[in-house]
C-alpha cells in the first residue's frame, strides 16, 4: 500500500493567502510515501512545506511558478502503475480531454496528473486514468467558476489504485473514492 | 595581590575565630548543663553568661555570627526549660528576671533576660505587653548593628507565639493586638536603624563588602513585616491606619537605598493583596520619596504584577480594582517616578510602561483607552528621540507592542489604538520590520479579515517601512534578499485578507490598497499587484451579474480601468511574462463580461509584450501557449477582430526559433479555428492548412536533421501530429479524411522502421498506444466505430 498525494494550483500568495486550515491538519508529515504535483505553488516556501510532508516531491512546472527550472513533464514508476505528471496550460485547447488523453498516450503512462483548470477530475480511458486533483486552495481560475479547495490522495496497491478526493464544500471536508484497476 | 592574600587569609581567620568560639561555648554549655542538672541556678547563671560573652565578638562575619548565635540557641532552649522549672520549684518569675539582671556585661544579660521573659509571658503572671515592651526598650543597650540585629531577631523569634493577638491566650489582661503591633513595629524600627547604621561603618573602600554583609543580615529585619502580617488582628483597618503609616514612615526617613528597595518589595511581598488594593494611593505616594538611586521600577513592576494575578485569578475583585482607580493611580505614579528620577535609563522608563500595559490587559482587558494611555504615555517620553538604539531599550519596545497583539490576537483591535504605530516609529528600521512582519504573521494565522478600506490604510500605515522606502531607511539593495522575498511574499499574502462582501466596498479596498503599493518601487511591485490584480477579477465576477451604471461608484468598466492601470504599472517595472499572463487573465475575464473592445486591448498589449519584450526562447513557446489558450477560450470577437488576433498568433508560432517549438504551436493554432461549444467556429479548412504546415515543419525538421547529424530524428512530431489528425476526425470534421489518417499511419510506420531514423522507445510506446487506441475506437461499436473502419492498422 503506498500513499500518493496529488495536489497543485494552489497560487500561493498571488491567489491565495495558505491552504485551507482543516487541510493543513489533514496533512501530517510521514504518513504519505510520495508527492506529485502538476505545479502552480508558487513559491519556494510551498515547496519547503511539501517537502515537509514527504522527502519525495515531485513537481512540473506551472507558467506563474517562481522556479523555472521544474520540468514540463515528468515521469515515473510506483509499485505496477507509471505515472505522469504535467501542467495542462501546454495542452490545447485546455481541459480537453481528448487532447490529455493524447498526452497520456505520448508519456506511455497509466495515471495522468494534470492540472490548470482548478476543477476536479478523475477520467478513465481507454489508454488509463486522468486525474486533476483542482486547486488545493480554491483559487480564482478564469476556466472554472467558484472554486472549492481539493486534493487528491491515491492508495496504490497491487493494480489496484483507490482514489480519494477530498474537497471542502461550505467549510466541511467531503470525501468521495473512485477505483481503477490496471488490466493485466 | 595584597587585599587578595588579605581576602584569603581573613576567610581562614574567620573559621579559627569561629572554631575557637564554638569551643568555649561547648565548654561553658557544659558546665551550665552540670549546674541545671544540679539545680544550681547561681552556677547555671554564671556559666550561661560566660557562654553569651561568646556573642560579645566584634571579628566574625555575619554568616559566621549565625552559626555561633544557632549554637547559643539551641543552650538557650535548654536553659529555658531549666527556668521554667525553677518557677516550679518556688522561684518566681519576677525573682529570675531581676536575677538575672545581675550578669556583668550587657549583651549575656539582655540574652538572659529575654529568655526567663519568656517564661514570664507564659506564666500570665505579668501583663505580656508589660515584659515584651520592657524587654524592646532594654535591647537599646546593644547598639552595635551585628550583635543588636542577633539580640533583636532573638527577642522577635522568642516572642513570636506570645503575642497579644486577637484569640491568642495573652489578650485582655495581656494586652490587645494594638499592644502587639506597638511591640513588632518598636523592634523593627530599631532593627532597620542599626541595620542602616552598617552602611556608614568602616573605610570607604570596603563598602561592596559591608553592602555584601548587609544583604546577608536583611531578612533578620524583614521578618518583623512577617510577623506583623500573620497577626489575626491586623486587619485591613489597623494595616491602613497603623502598620503601613508606621513602616513607610521608618522607610522613607531611614533615606537609605539598601533599606528601601528591600522593605519595600518586602511589604508588597508579605501583605495580601487586597490590603495593597486599598491602600495603592499610600503605597505608590511613598515612591517618588525615595532615594533617587532606588530601583524602584522594579518595585512597582512588582506591585503591578502581583495585583495583575491576583486579578486574574479571582476575576470577582475586578469592582473593586475600578472602585479604588488603581489604574489612574499606577498611571499617575508611573509618570511621577519616571519625572523623579530623571536619569533613569530609557529602558527602565519602558519597562515601566510595559508593566502597566500587563496590568491593563489583565484587569481591564476591554478597556482599549487605557491601553492606548498606556501607549500614549510611552510616545510621550519617546518624544524627540527619534529611532530608539539601545538594544534593551528597544527590547523592551517590542514588548510593549507584542503584549496586546498577544491578548487580543486581533490586528483590527490594534488598529483602534492610535499609538500603536507612534510607537513603532520609534523603532529602529531593522526591529520595525520584523515587528511588521509579527503583525502580518498574526492577521494570517488568526484569519483576522480587514473589511473597511479606512483600516486598510492604518493597517498598511502600521506596516509602512515594508511597504514602501522612507526616508533614511536602508536601501533595498541593502537588505538580505531572502528575507526581503519573505516580506514581501507575506504583505501579497495578506491582500487576500482585505475582503469585504459589499462590491463598492471592496473596490475601495482595493484603490486603498493599490494606492500604498503604487508608492513601493519596481523592486515590491512585482509582489504586491499581482495579488491585487485577482482580487480585481474576483470583483469582476461579483459584477457580473449585477447590472451597474457606468458612472456609478463601482462598475465593470472601472474595475477593468483599475486592472488595465494596475497590468501596466507591472509591464513598466519592467516585469513583461507576469504582465503578459495577466493582461491575458484580463482579456478573458472581458470576453466572459461580452466588452469587446476592452478584451482586444487587453490582448493588444499581450501580444505587445510578446513582440517586444520576450526574447527568450523558452520563454516564447509558454507566452504562445497562453496566448493561443487563452484566444481559444475567448469567444466575444466578432470576424474582424477574431481573424486579426488568430493571425497574429499563427504567425508568431510560425517564427519560434526552434523547429519542434514551431511544429507544435502551430497545430496547437489549429484549435483557434475550432471550438466545440454552442455555435462556436468550426472552420474544418483551416484546421486543415494548420496541420498541414506542422506536418511540413515536422518535415524540416527532419530534414536538417539529417543534414547535420546524419540521421533521421525521432518521428516523435509525425505521432503528435498523427493523433491530432484522429482528433479532428472523431469530432467530425470532414476535411480530415481517413485516407489522410491512412496516408500519415503509414508514413510513419515505414520512417520509423527505417534504419535512418534515430530508435527512440517514447516515440515507440507513443505509436503502439496510437494504434491500440485506433483499434480501440475501430471495436466501439459506435458511430465512431463506423468513420474507423476504414482505417487500417499496419501490422
Amino acid at each position: 500500500m503506498v500513499l500518493v498525494l496529488a495536489l497543485g494550483d494552489l497560487h500561493i500568495p498571488h491567489r491565495a493567502a495558505d491552504l485551507p486550515a482543516k487541510f493543513k491538519s489533514m496533512l501530517v508529515p510521514g504518513k504519505i510515501q510520495h508527492i506529485l504535483s502538476p505545479g502552480n505553488l508558487c513559491i519556494k516556501e510551498v515547496h519547503d512545506y511539501l517537502k515537509s510532508l514527504c522527502s519525495d516531491v515531485q513537481i512540473t512546472r506551472g507558467e506563474y511558478d517562481e522556479d523555472t527550472h521544474y520540468p514540463e513533464t515528468k515521469q515515473l514508476i510506483i509499485g505496477a502503475f507509471k505515472l505522469g505528471i504535467c501542467h495542462g496550460h501546454q495542452v490545447e485547447p485546455w481541459g480537453d480531454l481528448d487532447s490529455l488523453a493524447m498526452l497520456q498516450r505520448q508519456l506511455d503512462v497509466d495515471i495522468l496528473i494534470t492540472g490548470h483548470t482548478h476543477q476536479f477530475k478523475a477520467y478513465k480511458h481507454e489508454g488509463g486514468v486522468i486525474i486533476n486533483p483542482g486547486s488545493a486552495t480554491g483559487a480564482y481560475s478564469s476556466i472554472t467558476y467558484d472554486v472549492n479547495p481539493s486534493f487528491v490522495l491515491m492508495d496504490i496497491d497491487g493494480l489496484r489504485v483507490v482514489v480519494y478526493v477530498y474537497e471542502l464544500v461550505d467549510g466541511e471536508v467531503k470525501v468521495d473514492k473512485i477505483d481503477f484497476k490496471k488490466p493485466q | 595581590m595584597q587585599v587578595q592574600e588579605d581576602a584569603v587569609s581573613s576567610a581562614e581567620e574567620q573559621d579559627k575565630w569561629l572554631a575557637d568560639a564554638m569551643a568555649l561555648v561547648q565548654h561553658n554549655a557544659f558546665y551550665m548543663h552540670r549546674a541545671v542538672d544540679a539545680s544550681n541556678l547561681r552556677d547555671a547563671l554564671k556559666y550561661s553568661a560566660q557562654m553569651l560573652s561568646e556573642l560579645r565578638t566584634s571579628k566574625l562575619s555575619p554568616q559566621k555570627y549565625y552559626e555561633l548565635y544557632m549554637r547559643t540557641f539551641d543552650e538557650l532552649r535548654q536553659l529555658e526549660t531549666f527556668f521554667k522549672e525553677e518557677t516550679k520549684r518556688g522561684r518566681t518569675n519576677a525573682d529570675l528576671y531581676e536575677l538575672v539582671q545581675h550578669s556583668g556585661n550587657i549583651l549575656p544579660r539582655l540574652y538572659l533576660l529575654i529568655t526567663v521573659g519568656s517564661v514570664y509571658i507564659k506564666s500570665q503572671e505579668a501583663p505580656a505587653k508589660d515584659i515584651l515592651k520592657d524587654l524592646v526598650e532594654m535591647s537599646r543597650g546593644v547598639q552595635q548593628p551585628i550583635r543588636g540585629l542577633f539580640l533583636r531577631s532573638y527577642l522577635s523569634q522568642i516572642s513570636r507565639d506570645k503575642l497579644p493577638d486577637v484569640g491568642s491566650p495573652y489578650e485582655g489582661e495581656g494586652g490587645n493586638v494594638m499592644d502587639a503591633v506597638e511591640f513588632v513595629l518598636q523592634n523593627f524600627t530599631e532593627m532597620n536603624k542599626l541595620w542602616v547604621r552598617m552602611q556608614h561603618q568602616g573605610p570607604a573602600r570596603e563598602k561592596e563588602k559591608r553592602e555584601k554583609e548587609r544583604s546577608e543580615l536583611r531578612d533578620l529585619v524583614g521578618k518583623n513585616l512577617h510577623v506583623l502580617s500573620q497577626l489575626d488582628g491586623v486587619d485591613l483597618e489597623m494595616y491602613k491606619d497603623v502598620v503601613l503609616p508606621r513602616v513607610l514612615e521608618q522607610i522613607v526617613n531611614c533615606k537609605d537605598e539598601i533599606a528601601q528597595y528591600y522593605l519595600m518589595d518586602c511589604i508588597i511581598q508579605v501583605f495580601p493583596d487586597d490590603f495593597h488594593l486599598q491602600t495603592l494611593e499610600t503605597l505608590l505616594s511613598a515612591c517618588p520619596q525615595l532615594q533617587p538611586t532606588v530601583d524602584i521600577k522594579t518595585v512597582m513592576s512588582q506591585l503591578m504584577e502581583r495585583l495583575s494575578r491576583y486579578a486574574a485569578a479571582s476575576p470577582e475583585v475586578l469592582p473593586e480594582f475600578l472602585q479604588v482607580e488603581a489604574f489612574t493611580k499606577f498611571s499617575h505614579a508611573v509618570v511621577e517616578v519616571i519625572e523623579a528620577q530623571p536619569d533613569m535609563a530609557l529602558v527602565g522608563a519602558v519597562s515601566l510602561y510595559v508593566a502597566l500595559l500587563t496590568f491593563v490587559l489583565r484587569v481591564h482587558v476591554d478597556r482599549l483607552d487605557y491601553v492606548d494611555q498606556v501607549l500614549g504615555g510611552c510616545v510621550k517620553k519617546l518624544e524627540g528621540k527619534g529611532k530608539v538604539k539601545d538594544v534593551k531599550a528597544t527590547k523592551q519596545l517590542v514588548a510593549l507592542l507584542s503584549a496586546p497583539l498577544e491578548k487580543y490576537k486581533d490586528v483590527v483591535t490594534i488598529l483602534k489604538l492610535s499609538n500603536y504605530g507612534k510607537v513603532m516609529e520609534h523603532l529602529d528600521y531593522d526591529t520595525n520590520r520584523v515587528m511588521a512582519v509579527v503583525l502580518m504573521q498574526s492577521i494570517l494565522a488568526n484569519n483576522t479579515l480587514i473589511t473597511a478600506p479606512e483600516k486598510v490604510d492604518g493597517l498598511f500605515d502600521l506596516l509602512k517601512e515594508l511597504i514602501q522606502d522612507s526616508e533614511g531607511a536602508p536601501s533595498i539593495d541593502e537588505l538580505d534578499e531572502e528575507d526581503f522575498k519573505e516580506e514581501q511574499n507575506l504583505v501579497a499574502r495578506l491582500v487576500h485578507m482585505l475582503v469585504n462582501d459589499d462590491n463598492e466596498q471592496m473596490f475601495q479596498i482595493l484603490i486603498a490598497a493599490r494606492k500604498q503599493f503604487g508608492q513601493g518601487g519596481p523592486k515590491r511591485l512585482p509582489f504586491t499587484l499581482p495579488p491585487l490584480v485577482f482580487a480585481a477579477l474576483k470583483l469582476v465576477r461579483s459584477l457580473q451579474n449585477e447590472d451597474l451604471p457606468d458612472d456609478g461608484p463601482v462598475s465593470l468598466k472601472k474595475v477593468f480601468q483599475f486592472l488595465h492601470q494596475t497590468v501596466e504599472a507591472l509591464s513598466v517595472v519592467p516585469a513583461p511574462e507576469l504582465a503578459l499572463r495577466l493582461y491575458l487573465q484580463c482579456a478573458e475575464a472581458a470576453g466572459v463580461c461580452n466588452l469587446e473592445p476592452v478584451a482586444y486591448e487587453f490582448f493588444t498589449q499581450a501580444f505587445m509584450i510578446y513582440e517586444e519584450e520576450i526574447a527568450d526562447s523558452k520563454a516564447q513557446v509558454t507566452a504562445l501557449q497562453l496566448i493561443i489558450g487563452t484566444l481559444q477560450r475567448t469567444r466575444v470577437f466578432g470576424v474582424e477582430n477574431r481573424d486579426t488576433l488568430t493571425h497574429k498568433a499563427t504567425g508568431y508560432s510560425a517564427k519560434l526559433l526552434k523547429k519542434p517549438d514551431q511544429c507544435r504551436a502551430v497545430y496547437a493554432c489549429s484549435h483557434l479555428f475550432w471550438v466545440e461549444e454552442g455555435s462556436g467556429v468550426k472552420d474544418g479548412e483551416r484546421v486543415l492548412l494548420c496541420l498541414k504546415r506542422a506536418l511540413r515543419i515536422a518535415n524540416a525538421a527532419q530534414q536538417m536533421s539529417s543534414a547535420t547529424r546524419g540521421s533521421n530524428g525521432p518521428m516523435t512530431l509525425f505521432v503528435e501530429i498523427l493523433n491530432k489528425y484522429l482528433y479532428y476526425f472523431e469530432k467530425g470534421n470532414t476535411q480530415v479524411t481517413s485516407t489522410i489518417i491512412q496516408g500519415l499511419l503509414e508514413l510513419i510506420v515505414t520512417e520509423i522502421q527505417s534504419e535512418n531514423t534515430t530508435q527512440d522507445m517514447q516515440v515507440d510506446a507513443f505509436l503502439a498506444n496510437t494504434l491500440r487506441y485506433i483499434q480501440f475506437q475501430k471495436h466501439k461499436g459506435d458511430s465512431v466505430a463506423e468513420r474507423y473502419s476504414d482505417i487500417k492498422v499496419p501490422s
